[in-house]
């Protein structure tokens, strides 16, 4: 194993937002109340924004704070808005913890050793400087087909949460 | 090292964090924003291939897009689904989610 890094600026850059991602997941599953939760995992999505920003994805990492930090965790808190939480009934279940984080810690060790184990290419490709324009036409010509699909699906859950969530009326 | 497998090995252990709160918190809403978080992993390594993969292009970050769209909607049937259940039940806990064990 290797653990020589070079000191560049992108990967200093890269170690302050993966702490900051892992720090806020981490923080996400140990606060107690669900809405510290919820906003610690919206800053979580905030620091992979900035990642996906270093790897030349600037429209994605646009929409990725939109979707996921403007619509998804607003509506998390939507969620917990409408229903109760009570914090009292917590009883740790300490086989089951330590039984789920065994098994992660197993799938996170074997991850790294593939990963380390692979031998990837070592330099970063070419992609085209202005990558909003060149996604846009992707999408609209050799991806139009899939684009289509899933509008039509997103169409379709919307409605369906509509449907599902919408209060009955009283048949009289 | 080099960058490549700096972001995968963050993508996986956003996704073992995520699992963790899947497998073992209770509350419904938790477990949905767990499974966003593991998507989210999965994002970043299709967004890490599109630059330093073996043939860098941009169908990495469209495949991207196609999954925050579906994990959007996803996320807005979870929440439609857990209301109702909220006003059938009266509980978020997915322990006393049981009614098809019964």
């Amino acid at each position: 194993m290797n653990f020589t890094f070079e000191w560049s600026g992108e990967f200093i850059a890269f170690f302050v937002l993966a702490v900051c991602a892992i720090v806020g997941s981490v923080m996400a599953l140990s606060l107690t109340k669900v809405v510290h939760t919820t906003l610690s995992l919206a800053f979580t999505f905030i620091s992979l924004a900035g990642l996906y920003v270093l790897l030349n994805a600037e429209f994605v990492a646009f929409v990725q704070v939109l979707i996921y930090v403007g619509a998804i965790t607003i509506l998390m808190i939507f969620g917990i808005m409408m229903t109760k939480h009570q914090e009292a009934e917590e009883k740790p279940r300490p086989l089951l913890e330590s039984l789920a984080a065994i098994g992660c810690i197993c799938l996170l060790a074997l991850l790294i050793f593939a990963i380390r184990d692979a031998g990837f290419a070592l330099e970063a490709g070419e992609l085209p400087p202005d990558s909003t324009r060149e996604i846009g036409k992707l999408l609209f010509t050799k991806m139009v087909i899939p684009f289509e699909l899933i509008s039509v699906l997103l169409t379709v859950a919307f409605i369906g949460a509509i449907a599902i969530a919408k209060r009955e009326e009283d048949p009289e | 090292m080099n960058m490549l497998a700096s972001y995968l090995t963050l993508a996986a252990v956003l996704f073992c964090v995520g699992l963790y709160g899947v497998l073992t918190k209770r509350n419904a809403i938790i477990a949905l924003l767990s499974i966003e978080l593991m998507l989210n992993a999965v994002n970043l390594n299709l967004i890490a291939f599109s630059k330093y993969g073996v043939q860098p292009s941009l169908t990495g970050q469209i495949f991207s897009l196609f999954t925050i769209t579906v994990a959007a909607a996803e996320a807005a049937v979870g929440v439609a689904i857990l209301v109702a259940i909220y006003r059938a039940r009266a509980t978020v806990n997915v322990d006393e989610f049981d009614e098809l064990r019964r």
